[in-house]
């Protein structure tokens, strides 16, 4: 059985929703079950948004986790939240550019990405949000980059066309920082 | 159809055009607004009624109207905007007109919140205004039931002249699920011969939600009866895992000895809590009730005859709860986990509930002789008594 | 010889086709049944009968229904411009009108009347105010009268505790969705004569789409206000007439 419960969270505007959604999206249409669930209400306030992820391939009961196999945490108040409920074993991919304060919680694996100095390297801040799908992709596994390239082709609103290459190249970038092996902190 | 991936507000609107509906009528409350949005885009678009009230007391009544005029209608809404509705509700079910209202629940009481919840199990299912009557409540667990579900409640309200409610948390309206949506249908051709469209070419029609004689109430309201009787023969769903037969797994055996009963949000993360508790070797299944109304109540009874105990689960203080030991009537203990204001329960608090459940009737109480044991776990830390005062 | 003229009868009164030969249950000398017949007949004149829907209230003309051959809805108490709403939007060829009192559209039903004529619904609207709740038994009424006794005002409405009446041609004149809005009185057969032209034109305003019309009409209620019908109409002439100015508040011609 394959089950897998990813957090995205970071601030408004840095592309948590599109970022998870297009995870969803890939799921979908690599033939999964997929739920993706936004946080809403009171939580947003203070401008930090963040979204759940579960991909299997059963039915999937809980849309939410208490503990998540993995987070991708674009801020630092993301990784203050989320570093003590990532599962024992999980993930934390957190955003090194902002977050200087590296977690430091044992037993689970702690993976910075320097993703907003590498979107503005390819020449878009906007570009993080790929950066770190790229990178969890790569090290979770869960869905080959190319389907996840398919569905930026079918799901990248028409405004944001032109942007296409630079997304694929960001997931890519994201994809080869995380190729080192990992080890448990 | 490819599927799509939806919103479960967006999924239940973009269904309910595909059913054919031809005029909506809502009040913006959150969490369903992107319903009402949604709407307010797509028919105009296909030259139907959309039309953004003055407040759900308008809004239903509208509905009303439109139901009167025999035409495919709907609103949807959140529990205090369905509060407000409750007095046009009975008016229509009085009236014997079709008409499907979405209820996405949200934390109460009061203003409460806007988080997901399960509060409107006694509002929708015992009594959606004064009077005796019963919508059909038909209560989805994911977006694709969502859709489905939609379709159905406009079947089941022209095929027996009801309400039937959609009733859904803010969970189920926010997240997104992969739904494949069913072809366009056809708009009726002509409206219903009972319908208020003016008497040309025939006696009038008059829609009269009173009767002043006793015996003339009393007559309307048996017949309202016997369609609700009809409508609880005929219509009860439910879906079960883990339970028996077809689907029970090879693993633990082909009868759950225990049995979680949950639906709609509380429903599927229960099963997540199912499929832990069977890790453990406890052999446990779900039953999910998807009618509310018309309540699967023979099915639970039926169950009881050989569980050992049975866990509720809701997103309330114990609504569900209260049918469900109806139905157990006193065979087999009935538990409680509810979580409330919002809060979603985990699918390791339900199963730490199972667990529970599992030690206290695997020893040997003779629950029989000892008359029912109705147990039900405390829902929040217990206060100490106030001095004082009382 | 002296030529004869030949006898014909002529007739000079009949029953509108769109009234039923149902006797009403009102009290005697209540201005309802001339309400109900001059729509009657505005709706005969204007050869609408078959498209015509009625909306009726919650009050005394709660059976309304039954006394107009047309096709009818009771609506809840003042929700009658929503349930209107809902008929008109869906069949906007049909002529959809409610009759309420003033207790039904002043009060409960202040949102939806108000509503209705902002957005400017092509609907009529036949506003009967007789200044009380008749069916509940005569209590006060946003339209009762600065000093008048009523079953739930037995002093009389104080003003400085009760509130002023509620003017509601003056109030609705202001939205611009409304296209006609006229004040006629029942108390005499000159203003009854006047009130059934306006109500006429309050149809002609929804046939011809220009939007929102109402005519309010005086009325008495003998049984609440505990008069004679005859002096019942007197009363209204002094008393509620010069707090309830006749006329038109709003003729607008274009749609
Ligand atoms: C929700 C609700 N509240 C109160 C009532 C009781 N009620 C019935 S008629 C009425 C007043 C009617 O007065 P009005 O509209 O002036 O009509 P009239 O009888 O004077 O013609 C009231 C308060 C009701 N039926 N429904
Ligand atoms: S109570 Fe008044 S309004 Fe009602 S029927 Fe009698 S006279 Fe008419
Ligand atoms: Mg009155």
């Amino acid at each position: 059985m394959m089950h897998y419960d990813f957090v995205f969270s970071g601030f408004g505007g840095q592309g948590v929703l599109f970022g998870s959604q297009l995870l969803a999206y890939a799921a979908m249409e690599a033939g999964l079950h997929v739920t993706w669930i936004p946080s809403y209400g009171p939580e947003m306030r203070g401008g930090t948004a963040n979204c759940t992820v579960v991909i299997s391939d059963e039915e999937i009961g809980a849309p939410l986790v208490r503990h998540p196999s993995a987070v991708v945490a674009l801020n630092y108040p993301s990784v203050e939240k989320y570093e003590p409920q990532v599962a024992p074993g999980g993930l934390l991919l957190y955003n090194a550019s902002l977050v200087l304060r590296p977690p430091t919680r044992v037993g689970i694996h702690c993976v910075p990405i320097p993703a907003s100095d590498v979107a503005a390297e390819l020449g878009n801040a906007k570009l993080l949000n790929m950066v770190m799908l790229g990178a969890l992709l790569q090290i979770t596994g869960v869905l080959p980059i190319g389907t996840v390239e398919q569905s930026l082709e079918a799901h990248l609103p028409a405004r944001r066309r032109d942007m296409l290459e630079a997304n694929k190249l960001a997931l890519r970038r994201g994809a080869e920082l995380a190729q080192e092996p990992l080890v448990a902190a | 159809m490819a599927k799509q991936l939806m919103k479960g507000n967006e999924a239940i609107a973009e269904a309910a055009i595909r059913a054919g509906v031809e005029a909506y009528f809502g009040y913006p409350i959150t969490p369903q607004t992107e319903l009402l949005e949604y709407m307010s885009k797509r028919m105009p678009e296909l030259g139907r009624v959309f039309l953004q009230a003055e407040s759900e007391v308008a809004a239903i009544n509208m509905v009303y109207g439109a139901a009167c005029a025999g035409r495919r209608v709907m609103t949807s809404s959140s529990s205090p905007g369905i509060s407000l509705m409750q007095e046009g509700l009975s008016y229509i079910a009085a009236s014997n007109v079709p008409a499907v209202i979405v209820d996405v629940m949200r934390g109460g009481p009061g203003l409460g919140n806007i988080a997901p919840s399960q509060s409107d199990y006694f509002q929708m299912v015992k009594m959606a205004g004064h009077g005796d009557y019963k919508p059909i409540v038909l209560a989805p667990a994911t977006v694709q039931e969502a859709v489905d579900l939609t379709v159905l409640a406009f079947d089941l309200a022209e095929q027996y002249r009801t309400i039937v409610t959609v009733l859904l948390d803010g969970m189920l309206g926010q997240m997104m699920e992969p739904v494949e949506l069913p072809a366009m249908r056809a708009l009726p051709a002509t409206p219903p011969a009972w319908a208020i469209t003016g008497a040309a070419g025939r006696a009038k029609n008059v829609v009269v939600p009173f009767r002043l004689q006793a015996d003339e109430l009393e007559a309307l309201n048996f017949d309202l009866q016997r369609k609700i009787a009809d409508i609880a023969r005929r219509e009860v769903r439910f879906k079960e895992y883990f339970i028996d037969g077809a689907n029970a797994d090879k693993v633990h055996g082909d009868r759950a000895e225990l049995i979680v009963v949950a639906f709609g949000a509380a429903g599927r993360v229960a099963l997540s809590a199912v499929k832990a508790a069977r890790q453990q070797g406890i052999r446990v299944g779900l039953h999910r009730p998807i009618t509310l109304s018309p309540f699967p109540d023979e099915r639970l009874s039926q169950l009881a005859d050989e569980a050992r105990g049975f866990l509720v689960v809701e997103m309330n203080a114990g609504q569900m709860l209260e049918d469900v030991k109806l139905s157990v009537g006193g065979q087999a203990p009935v538990r409680f986990h509810g979580r409330m204001g919002g809060q979603v329960p985990m699918p390791d608090d339900i199963a730490q509930e199972i667990e529970k459940l599992d030690g206290m009737t695997s020893r040997p109480i003779d629950h029989k002789i000892e008359g029912p044991v109705v147990l039900r776990a405390a829902v929040g830390p217990a206060r100490k008594p106030e001095t004082g005062r009382n | 010889m002296i030529p004869v003229e030949p006898f014909t009868e002529q007739v000079v009164f009949q029953r509108p086709r769109a009234m039923s030969a149902t006797p009403t249950t009102y009290c005697p000398g209540c201005m309802h049944g001339v309400a109900h017949r001059l729509v009657a007949e505005a709706i005969d004149e204007l050869g609408i009968r078959e498209r015509a829907i009625l909306v009726a209230p919650v009050g005394c003309s709660v059976f309304a229904y039954n006394y107009f051959e047309i096709d009818g809805v009771v609506a809840a108490h003042g929700r009658a411009p929503a349930v209107a709403t809902g008929l008109k939007r869906t069949q906007p060829d049909k002529i959809v009108f409610t009759y309420q009192g003033d207790g039904d559209l002043a009060s409960i039903g202040i949102a939806e009347i108000l509503h209705a004529a902002g957005r400017g619904e092509n609907l009529t609207v036949i506003f009967v105010n007789n200044a009380v709740y008749g069916m509940t038994g005569g209590q006060m009424a946003p339209t009762t009268l600065p000093g008048m006794k009523t079953t739930s005002s037995p002093l009389g409405r104080d003003t400085r505790t009760m509130g002023h009446p509620m003017k509601m041609c003056e109030l609705l004149s202001q939205l611009d969705g409304a296209a006609f809005i006229a004040r006629r009185s029942l108390h005499s057969p000159a203003e009854i004569r006047r009130a059934k032209k306006a109500i006429v034109e309050a149809f002609k305003t929804q046939m011809e789409g220009r939007g929102f019309s109402m005519v309010e009409l005086l009325a008495s209620c003998p049984t609440n206000w505990d008069m004679k019908p005859v002096d019942a109409l007197k009363w209204i002439e002094t008393h509620m007439v010069p707090i309830y100015p006749l006329g038109d508040y709003k003729t607008r011609v274009e749609s």
